[in-house]
C-alpha cells in the first residue's frame, strides 16, 4: 500500500533527521549550529503566520508581538534569580518572578500559553473586523506590546533588556519544536476545522450561510498560531540569550510576511525552505556590509545592504514563481516518486492537464 | 401540511431607501414556491433577511414556529435552512468533494483537539462525511469531478454543486437564488427538472427566485411576485400570466405624452 509505505519512509527521514541534529550538535562548529537553529525558529514563525494568513486569510501582523511575550515570558522563566537581580538595578523585579526558576521545557510551553492569553485580549475584537482593520489592529497590538515592554519596569526591565538568559536552545529543541508545530498545523489544515478554515479565506459569505461559525474559526487559527509564535519567540530568546524590547520592532511582522509570501501560502513545506534559504542567506550575505577591498579602491560597508539585497531576491522570487517557490502544494513522497520516475518534459505536460 | 416558513411584515430599509416593504407570505413543508420580479425588486434582500445576513428593519421570520430574525447565518442554517447564491460562491481552495464536506462541518460532534489528535471518533466522522459526500455527488451526478477544481467544471455543473454543498448541511428549506441565471432556455429547463427531482429525493421545500417567469412556469404550482419590495401578486402561473399589475411590473405602464 502506497499510504503504508509512505508512513514508513516519513518514519525513517524523521529518524535519519534526528540522528543528523544530535551529530550535528555534537560535532558541527558553533556558528553553523546558531544558523540552523536559527532557520527553525523562523520557520516557526513563517509556518504559524501561513496558518493565519495563508489557510485562514486573516491578514494579522501580530508576529512580533507574539514573539515578544513568548521571548520574555520564557527568558523570565529560566533565567535565575541572582541573574534577574543582577539584571534589575534601576528598579527591583517583582518578587514572584524573582524566585520562580523553571527548566526550559515548561517555561517554553507557559510562554505559549501566556502568549495566547495576551493575544487574545486584541484577537477577540479584532477578528470580528474584515481586511484591512485587521492587519492595522494587530500592528497596533505589536507596538502596544513593544511600549509595555519598554515601560514596565518592575517586570521587563524596560529599554534596558534582558541579558545573560541561559542558552538553553539547541538543534534538537528548536527542529523538535518546529516539528511539533508542524505536526499539529498540518492535522489542523487537513481536518474538517481545515476546510472550515479554508472556506472562510475562500469566501466568508458563502462559508457562513453553510454554517461556518466564521469567529470561532479565525480565533481557532490564532490561538494555535499565536502559541507557536510564543514557543518560537521563547527559543529566539534563550538562543540569542540577551533581548530587548527593540528585537521585537514591527519590522519582524515584515520579514516574517515576506519569508512567508517568498515560500507559498498554503504551503508549510515551503515556509520552511523559505525560511531556512532566507536565514542562510542572511549569513551568506553579511560579508558584503564589511568593508571591500579591491586592489587600492575601498568600499566602504554598508549596513543593512543585506536586507536591500534580501529585497532584490524576494522580488526575483515573486517574478518567477508567483505564488511563491511551492505555491499552495506541500512536499509529498507520492509528488517525490512522480519526479523521480517520469522525464521531465512529460512531468510538465501531465501537471498543465490537471 | 404544516406551517414551515413564516415571514410576518417583514421591512428592509437601507437609509432612506425600502428594499422589502411589508412583505408577508407562508411556506409549507414539501412546498415549490417561486419569488419573481424585475432587476431591483428586492427578491435577493429578502433572501438575505431570511438567511440572516440581513437583520430585518421590523417584522419577523420564523421557522419551524421559532422566531430566527436577527440569529446569525451560521446559526440559521444550523435550524435547517440552506440556500445558493446567484453569482457562484464556490470554495476554490477546495476540491469538489471538499466543497461537499465542508456542507457538513455544522454537524460534526469531534472537538478541535480530537481532529488534531486523530481520534476514532474523529476518524470514523471524517470517513462518514466522505463517504456520504461522494453519494451525494452520485446522485447529483458529479461523482467524477470529486477530486477536480470546482472552477473546473463547466457552469451548469457548478450551479449544482452549489445545490449539493447546500444539501449536504441536511436543510428542511432550501433557497435557490436565480438558480438558471446565465443559462441557455434549454439547459434552464434541464436545471428545473433537476431541482424537482432534488426536491423529492431529499424530502425538501423550495423557495426560489427566478428573474425570468418563463423558467418557473412549468415547475411551480405557486408564483410570489413583488416589485419595490411589495408583493403585487401570488397564484397559480395562470393566474399571474393574466395580472395587469404584473405586467405592467415587467414591461411599464403606457403612457401617452
Amino acid at each position: 500500500m502506497a499510504a503504508k509505505r509512505n508512513l514508513y519512509l516519513t518514519l525513517v527521514a524523521i529518524t535519519v533527521v534526528a540522528i543528523l541534529l544530535w551529530f550535528a550538535q555534537e560535532n558541527l562548529n558553533p556558528y553553523y549550529q546558531r544558523i540552523l537553529t536559527l532557520s527553525a525558529i523562523y520557520s516557526m514563525f513563517a509556518v504559524t503566520f501561513n496558518l493565519i494568513f495563508g489557510y485562514t486569510g486573516q491578514f494579522s501582523l501580530g508576529h512580533a508581538g507574539f514573539a515578544a511575550v513568548g521571548a520574555y515570558v520564557t527568558a523570565l522563566l529560566t533565567m535565575s534569580p541572582a541573574q534577574k537581580v543582577a539584571n534589575f538595578f534601576l528598579q527591583p523585579i517583582v518578587p514572584f518572578l524573582r524566585d520562580v526558576e523553571l527548566p526550559f521545557l515548561p517555561a517554553l510551553l507557559i510562554g505559549g500559553f501566556v502568549t495566547v492569553l495576551v493575544s487574545l485580549i486584541v484577537g477577540v475584537p479584532a477578528l470580528r473586523l474584515r481586511g484591512d482593520y485587521l492587519a492595522i489592529a494587530t500592528l497596533g497590538f505589536s507596538e502596544i506590546i513593544r511600549v509595555l515592554l519598554v515601560n514596565l519596569q518592575p517586570l521587563t526591565n524596560g529599554a534596558l533588556g534582558l541579558k545573560g538568559i541561559p542558552s538553553n536552545t539547541n538543534l534538537l529543541y528548536a527542529w523538535g519544536m518546529l516539528g511539533f508545530c508542524v505536526f499539529v498545523c498540518k492535522r489542523l489544515v487537513d481536518s474538517s476545522y481545515g476546510r472550515a478554515m479554508k472556506s472562510v479565506r475562500d469566501d466568508e459569505v458563502a462559508a457562513e450561510a453553510l454554517g461556518v461559525n466564521l469567529f470561532k474559526h479565525k480565533i481557532l487559527a490564532y490561538i494555535v498560531s499565536s502559541f507557536f509564535a510564543g514557543i518560537a519567540g521563547g527559543l529566539l530568546a534563550n538562543l540569542i540569550s540577551t533581548i530587548d524590547p527593540k528585537v521585537f520592532y514591527y519590522t519582524l511582522a515584515y520579514q516574517i510576511v515576506g519569508i512567508t509570501v517568498m515560500g507559498g501560502m498554503g504551503s508549510l513545506t515551503g515556509s520552511i525552505i523559505s525560511a531556512s534559504l532566507y536565514t542562510i542567506f542572511l549569513e551568506l550575505l553579511r560579508p558584503i556590509e564589511s568593508q571591500i577591498n579591491i586592489g587600492s579602491l575601498q568600499i566602504p560597508g554598508i549596513p543593512g545592504m543585506r536586507m536591500v539585497i534580501f529585497s532584490v531576491l524576494l522580488l526575483v522570487v515573486i517574478l518567477f514563481y508567483r505564488k511563491g517557490l511551492m505555491g499552495d502544494t506541500e512536499f509529498t513522497w507520492d509528488a517525490l516518486f512522480r519526479f523521480l520516475r517520469k522525464p521531465k518534459g512529460r512531468n510538465d505536460q501531465e501537471g498543465k492537464v490537471a | 401540511m404544516a406551517v414551515l416558513l413564516q415571514l410576518d411584515h417583514l421591512v428592509k430599509k437601507f437609509g432612506g431607501i425600502v428594499a422589502i416593504n411589508d412583505f408577508s407570505t407562508i411556506l409549507h413543508q414539501g412546498e415549490l414556491c417561486a419569488l419573481i420580479g424585475p432587476n431591483g425588486s428586492g427578491k435577493t434582500t429578502i433572501f438575505n433577511v431570511i438567511t440572516g445576513i440581513y437583520t430585518p428593519t421590523s417584522g419577523q421570520v420564523h421557522f419551524n414556529n421559532e422566531d430566527i430574525s436577527g440569529i446569525k447565518p451560521d446559526q440559521i442554517t444550523g435550524r435547517g435552512i440552506a440556500r445558493t447564491f446567484q453569482n457562484i460562491r464556490l470554495f476554490k481552495g477546495l476540491d469538489v468533494l471538499g466543497n461537499v464536506m465542508l456542507g457538513m462541518h455544522i454537524h460534526i460532534a469531534s472537538n478541535v483537539a480530537e481532529a488534531i489528535i486523530r481520534t476514532p471518533r474523529y476518524n470514523l466522522e471524517e470517513k462518514v462525511m466522505h463517504t456520504s459526500g461522494m453519494e451525494l455527488l452520485d446522485a447529483l451526478g458529479l461523482a467524477d469531478f470529486a477530486h477536480a477544481e470546482p472552477t473546473s467544471l463547466p457552469y451548469g455543473k457548478q450551479r449544482k454543486l452549489e445545490i449539493a454543498r447546500a444539501l449536504a448541511t441536511k436543510p428542511q428549506l432550501l433557497l435557490l437564488d436565480e438558480p438558471a441565471a446565465g443559462m441557455s432556455p434549454s439547459d434552464a429547463e434541464e436545471l428545473m427538472d433537476f431541482i424537482t427531482s432534488v426536491m423529492q429525493k431529499f424530502d425538501l421545500t423550495i423557495f426560489l427566485i427566478e428573474h425570468q417567469m418563463r423558467v418557473v412556469m412549468g415547475i411551480c404550482p405557486r408564483i410570489i411576485v413583488i416589485d419595490h419590495g411589495e408583493i403585487i401578486a401570488e397564484g397559480t402561473p395562470e393566474e399571474i400570466q393574466n395580472n395587469n399589475r404584473v405586467i405592467e411590473a415587467y414591461l411599464g405602464v403606457e403612457t401617452h405624452a
